[in-house]
């Protein structure tokens, strides 16, 4: 045999040779040729023009030569319709022939033959061998009504040929069965709501016994359409169960695959109470690491579904770190996919081993293998607290290595390490910034900005390193230019001094000689809120980011479950819904996991309600429906430290651009997608209030209510003539109240007391008269409250907060003075807006501010602005910088004047360190005053 | 489904070409050459798409086969299905090579018409297809000749045709495995797996029921309950834990579900009966000490100690070390004690070949690596050090208990059999990082 010569026949007149071979009489010669014909057709060359005689040849006794020119007219009958009608007589006489290997050839020839006038005459033969007596032409004509349906598909059902097929169900012959289940599949698919496959328990029962006894295709066919069944209820969802899980054992792995496809739908019916439940789990692990000991091809496969499979139940593969670590010959595809199970798989339990593994890996020469690896240790570090730390040092180390590619990926995780755990790594800024030269791609560049720009206030020369950068700003990608024009207003923001020539710079590149919209648009916004609203700009552009979450690349819990409907498919590889590649309505439908019996909740939130604690799921990306939601959430819910919050961002479509957008805004995301547009165009105006508000972090506790001094002695027995004075002052619900203990200590009775204050620096006068109604006999105390009014005559005291009385009795006047804590004059309504905030921050000269330590104070920021909140001094913001919090606070005195503070506290420091701000400096010491005995108390 | 299937030569020439779906057109057959064979970068997926068209490959020696799709497929059922065409014709013509295919391309159009139709993968299994699909022509083949094959090709027992006779019923056993190690420098077992499979040639007469037993845990623990367990302890371990493992077809699943007992009506020749995985109390044949000292930056000293760890009675035979040299070695010089030693400066290796070993034993090899400097920055990324070998035993502790064969319609007994076992163990991965 040595057919190869076929190959190599490229003379001229080829053509015409090969018809007088084709019409020679002798049969080898014939045959030869027809040879060369297919050959010729083969390598690509146009041997239509031989159909007439191509088909001349189809009346032979010899199957092989008939199966080659079945073979021909497969390829051409669609181009010569009319010449293509011959051929009909002889199938139509080939499906009558006593052979059942030659009608069954007829029979999957014909429906082959994309010809309309063919298909009619293809009916007849058809329903015969539908019902032929030998299961092989039947088997083959099964998937021949699935041919005809695609040819015409109104055809099939007229002649009634989907009945047929649903009875071969029922066949004898379980590959009969397996085909009937592969057409009936198909031919729904095109009928989503046909309920062609309408499967019922007993259809289901038949299935399940074919799925015994056919052939490794046949049982993947009855898999793949078990999996689209709904059982009725948990009892049939287990039994079929039951009967799916031997074929974790069989030796094909797509029958493995589609098993667990079945598997992992049906069990979410389960409760999960039940003793079949876990075992059914424990059974799942085995195969699928099995799956790993395959093919190469099959491998990425089964990997790739592996990765669908640990974010649905994590549970299932827990244990099994071990058997995805890398394999020096891996194949690459394989390696990558390793490397990303292992991350998903990473937990505090087994981090020690998963660095170890990833450290070995990032000195590997493949570049996009080391560049995984590398990104790995990253996510690592966002994912077990514990390990961030160890994660950092070991990105340190590789930045040492000085491997250029390494560097980059380094600086790009540790970006995202800091938005994880801000100000917790930043002495890791001065290695970082040594290697800014030989970063040349456009992503470690961007993070390296992002960074610089972050903590600008913490580089000194971050003036100099960005103005390197915007040397060849025209240069740079987008994604860096956006970056560098954020980063250098943020820059301005903090130093507006020594800035401003570079802010300006950026912002004429960026809105004149840019031609990208996204860069120009982004620079007027800059441009606009610096220019009209310093405060506002510093509000939108320093705005506390949300922290990322964890796993930022998680599927979406829909796409997912979607996903696991069709594991072992290629949507499964692609990570796709088959409507992302499939063209037209085939496939395209969405399919679901059934809801867990006894819940009416849908899958998805049961699943979440039953689990665990620990196998709760991590927060993800929103679904599309809650990101605008969440959106706003961003800016009206408390965004507290501790919790990560969600990144905006998407991973699909159109809201991909909006996430990244407005994230990008907020000078958080780095790889902010560079279309953010015409959406946020609109209107500029309203961004900073829209985007800018975070809100104060005080605002959330209830006010612990306003201290009061114990009452001390003012006015002694002995300077009173028996009178003995002793109070305090006190604010309650906005009303200022001196409370007063009068002691007789003479031998006479007291009456007709009366009090009056001098003018006062703030106006404090009683609001009603002294009410001491009785007589005080002697020995005698009680205790008044007097209300007091701010509306008295004013004159400055010294000190300020001083307080002259006069009291008068039967027996005399007696006058004596008091002080009070100047927080008896804070208002309620003492909150600040933040931009005003900023604004009178600014507006207030630097001598007016004054600086005061306030000693021993054993409180967390949010106990502090709690307790201060209760004396009205209200947090409005809260900035945490290198363990430092910051709280921004305000007071207003009844007189309306504003006193703004910086209060820092360092963690562990029981020192905070208090900088008080007020137009009218003589105050601040009170504040300061206040402020000491509020959080002392 | 499969929507088309073409194999290319390496220039990427067509050579066979079968389209199954409407939906594909001849451009698919340009598009996999451009993208994957003529990419310029090496292809970093088996699946590619392109044009809403999903190609997955296989190749084989330098030929390529595609499998060409616009739906939605089962992913895992295409790559079987290569790899089953692929059995298939090395099956009919031994290797694939670009010649055997021109030389058969008409037996692989048959053949490509008969396993899939429309797209679905059918009846695959060489015995029965060599049945029918013979290339020799039609022979007039009797009423009854026809519809034994098409049974067979559609029925229960696809694998097995009857009527097969042997005058003397003889069956085969090899039980290979192939352990796997990976191993820190000090000693420490990263990972370690033994993959076993048990291939078995039968020469039986009739159709018979075969049953296999060996020492799974799972059954031995079973039989323990009820009977003695005195010998649990005498021999060390009597049985071996098996993590998973997968049948041929021919095994009936779901009785190894219920019972766990392995039955089935064996193929004729030789095939794989079961593959399977164990990771506990693995008998791990060598150690490999590695002992790496960088001396300045212009030379290396490695040290390796290997140890036989298995009885001093057997034997292990084709033992091979692959001590691997950074790329810009100029020189090395090695001193064995045992076997021969080489570097090898295109496999950037030293090679170090003993061709027999007894059980415990150890044996040393000591080298001098010299080094060009470089201003590479780089780091030598010290690939780990691997080994090769084959021992006659298995190294997951695998025992054949029995394989009983019961032929009812003909008179011969599990007795008249004529059975033989074999156990070879060899290396997969078995690495040790220096």
């Amino acid at each position: 045999m040595t057919d190869s010569k076929y190959f190599t026949t490229t003379k001229k007149g080829e053509i015409f040779e090969l018809k007088a071979e084709l019409n020679s009489d002798k049969k080898e010669k014939k045959k030869e040729a027809v040879k060369k014909v297919i050959a010729s057709m083969t390598v690509g060359k146009d041997v239509s023009a031989l159909f007439p005689d191509v088909v001349n040849c189809m009346q032979t006794d010899n199957l092989e030569l008939k199966k080659l020119v079945y073979l021909y007219l497969m390829n051409y009958a669609k181009s010569q319709p009319d010449m293509a009608i011959m051929a009909v007589n002889t199938f139509v006489k080939d499906c009558e022939d006593p052979n059942p290997l030659i009608r069954a050839l007829a029979v999957r020839t014909m429906g082959c033959i994309r010809v309309d006038k063919i298909t009619e005459y293809l009916c007849e033969p058809l329903r015969k061998c539908l019902k032929d007596e030998d299961p092989y032409v039947r088997k083959t004509a099964a998937v021949c009504v699935a041919k005809l349906h695609d040819i015409n598909a109104q055809l099939v059902e007229d002649q009634g040929f989907l009945d047929t097929l649903k009875d071969l169900i029922s066949d004898s012959n379980p590959m009969v069965v397996a085909n009937a289940v592969a057409a009936l599949s198909e031919i729904a698919e095109s009928h989503p709501n046909s309920n062609l496959l309408d499967l019922n328990p007993q259809t289901i029962n038949k299935l399940l016994t074919a799925l015994n006894e056919c052939t490794e295709w046949g049982q993947i066919f009855i898999l793949d359409c078990l999996a689209n069944y709904m059982p009725r209820d948990d009892r049939e969802s287990q039994s079929i169960c039951e009967r799916v899980t031997p074929r974790l054992s069989h030796a094909n792995s797509a029958v493995v695959l589609s098993a667990v496809k079945v598997l992992m739908k049906f069990m979410e019916m389960l409760p999960k109470d039940l003793d079949y439940y876990g075992t059914l789990l424990k059974k799942l692990a085995p195969p699928l690491v099995t799956l790993l000991s395959a093919e190469p091809e099959l491998q990425y496969v089964a990997l790739r579904n592996i990765n669908l499979i640990v974010q649905k139940r994590p549970e299932i593969l827990k244990h099994e770190m071990k058997v995805f670590f890398v394999k020096y010959n891996d194949p690459i595809y394989v390696k990558l996919e390793k490397l990303d199970i292992m991350i998903r798989l990473a937990s505090q339990a087994n981090i020690a081993q998963v660095l170890a593994e990833l450290k070995e890996y990032a000195t590997e020469v493949d570049v996009d293998f080391v560049r995984k690896a590398v990104r790995a240790i990253g996510r690592c570090a966002i994912k077990v607290e514990q390990s961030a730390e160890r994660c950092v040092s070991t990105l340190l180390d590789l930045i040492q290595t000085k491997v250029n590619y390494v560097v980059q990926e380094a600086i790009v995780v540790i970006k995202d390490i800091f938005r994880k755990y801000p100000n917790k790594y930043e002495s890791v800024i001065a290695t970082l910034c040594e290697n800014l030269d030989s970063l040349d791609e456009p992503e470690a560049r961007a993070a390296m900005i992002w960074i610089v720009g972050e903590y600008a206030e913490r580089i000194d020369n971050a003036d100099e390193l960005l103005e390197s950068f915007l040397e060849g700003f025209h240069d740079e990608s987008t994604q860096v230019q956006l970056q560098l024009l954020t980063a250098i207003v943020k820059l301005f923001l903090k130093k507006p001094t020594e800035t401003q020539e570079l802010v300006q710079q950026v912002l004429s590149l960026a809105t004149q000689d840019s031609d990208n919209p996204d860069l120009r648009d982004r620079g007027y916004i800059y441009w606009r809120l610096l220019s009209t609203d310093p405060v506002a700009a510093k509000e939108v552009v320093l705005a506390e980011k949300p922290l990322i979450s964890e796993e930022t690349d998680l599927i979406e819990p829909t796409l997912l479950e979607e996903l696991i409907c069709h594991i072992g498919t290629l949507a499964s590889v692609y990570h796709k819904p088959p409507s992302a590649f499939v063209e037209g309505s085939r496939g395209v439908q969405h399919k679901r996991i059934p809801a867990r019996a006894g819940s009416g909740e849908s899958a998805e939130s049961s699943d979440v309600g039953q689990s665990g604690p620990s196998e709760a799921p991590p927060a993800v990306i929103p679904s599309q429906g809650d990101l605008l939601g969440d959106l706003l959430n961003l800016d009206l819910a408390p965004p507290t430290a501790t919790v990560p919050s969600v990144q905006p961002s998407m991973q699909m479509g159109a809201m991909d651009l909006l996430g990244g957008g407005l994230d990008s805004l907020l000078g958080g995301d780095i790889g902010g997608s560079p279309s953010m547009g015409a959406g946020l165009g609109v209107a500029p105006a309203a961004m900073p209030t829209a985007l800018g508000i975070a809100p104060a972090v005080g605002g959330v506790g209830m006010p612990t209510g306003s201290y009061v001094a114990p009452k001390t002695v003012w006015l002694p027995a002995m300077k009173a003539k028996g009178l003995e004075i002793s109070g305090t002052f006190a604010r309650r619900g906005g009303i200022i109240q001196m409370d007063l203990t009068l002691t007789n200590k003479a031998m006479s009775v007291m009456t007709d007391f009366a009090i009056q204050f001098n003018r006062n620096s703030f106006g404090l006068a009683p609001a009603g008269p002294l009410q001491v109604l009785t007589p005080l006999s002697p020995n005698q105390t009680i205790d008044v409250s007097l209300p007091l009014s701010t509306s008295g005559p004013v004159m400055k005291m010294e000190p300020l907060n001083n307080l002259q009385v006069a009291v008068k009795n039967n027996i005399d006047v007696f006058y004596f003075s008091c002080q009070y804590p100047l927080s008896l004059i804070f208002v309620e309504d003492g909150k600040m807006e933040r931009q005003v905030f900023l604004a009178t921050w600014k507006d207030i000269p630097n001598d007016n501010e004054a600086q005061f330590q306030i000693k021993d104070i054993h409180l967390n920021s949010d106990a502090a602005s709690n307790k201060l909140q209760g004396s009205n001094i209200f947090t409005i913001a809260k900035r945490t910088v290198e363990g430092q919090d910051m709280l921004y606070q305000s007071v207003k005195l009844t007189n309306g004047i504003w006193v703004l503070a910086e209060m820092r506290i360092q963690t562990g420091n029981p020192n905070y360190t208090l900088s008080i701000k007020c137009r009218a400096p003589e105050v601040c010491q009170f504040v300061f005053l206040c402020y000491e005995l509020v959080l002392k108390n | 489904m499969i929507g088309g299937l073409f194999i290319y030569n390496h220039k990427g020439e067509v050579l066979i070409s079968r389209v199954y779906r409407d939906d594909i057109g001849r451009n698919a057959v340009d598009a996999f050459r451009v993208n994957v064979i003529h990419a310029r970068q090496q292809v970093r997926s088996p699946v590619t798409n392109f044009a809403r068209t999903s190609f997955f490959h296989v190749k084989r020696s330098n030929i390529w086969l595609a499998a060409v799709t616009k739906q939605n497929v089962n992913a895992a059922m295409v790559f079987e299905f290569l790899y089953k065409m692929c059995d298939v014709m090395t099956a009919y013509f031994s290797k694939i090579s670009e010649e055997n295919i021109k030389n058969n391309f008409v037996l692989i159009y048959e053949l490509l018409d008969e396993i899939l139709d429309f797209g679905y993968p059918q009846n695959s299994e060489t015995g029965a297809l060599k049945t029918f699909i013979t290339q020799q022509g039609i022979k007039s083949q009797t009423k009854e000749e026809q519809s034994q094959i098409t049974s067979q090709v559609t029925g229960q027992i696809g694998w097995r045709r009857e009527g097969i006779k042997y005058r003397r019923n003889e069956l085969f056993l090899d039980v290979l495995e192939s352990v796997n190690l990976l191993m820190s420098p000090q000693g420490q077992v990263l990972s370690a797996h033994v993959s076993g499979r048990v291939v078995m040639k039968s020469y039986l007469s009739g159709m018979p029921e075969c049953k296999f037993g060996m020492n799974d845990k799972i059954v031995i623990d079973k039989q323990g309950k009820g009977g003695t367990t005195d010998d649990s302890g005498k021999s060390g371990k009597q049985s071996i834990a098996i993590d998973d493992c997968t049948f041929h077809q021919c095994v009936r699943l779901s009785k190894f579900d219920s019972e766990r007992s392995i039955s089935f009506i064996p193929p004729d020749g030789e095939y794989e009966l079961m593959r399977y995985r164990t990771t506990k109390d693995i008998i791990l044949p060598f150690r490999v000490i590695p002992l790496v000292r960088e001396v300045g930056r212009t030379k290396l000293e490695v040290k390796v100690v290997i140890k036989s760890n298995f009885k001093p009675s057997l034997l292990a035979q084709k033992i091979e070390v692959r001590i691997p040299t950074p790329l810009n070695t100029s020189g090395v010089q090695v001193i064995c004690m045992k076997g021969k030693a080489k570097y090898k400066a295109s496999e950037n290796a030293i090679v170090w070949k003993i061709k027999r070993m007894a059980g415990m034993k150890e044996s040393q090899i000591s080298a001098e690596i010299e080094l060009l400097p470089t201003n590479d920055k780089k780091k030598w990324a010290r690939p780990p050090i691997s080994m090769n070998f084959e021992v006659p035993f298995a190294p997951s502790g695998l025992k054949v208990r029995y394989l009983k064969v019961f032929e009812p319609k003909l008179n011969y007994s599990d007795h008249d059999v004529i059975k033989w076992v074999r156990y070879i163990g060899r290396s997969g991965i078995y690495e040790t990082r220096c």
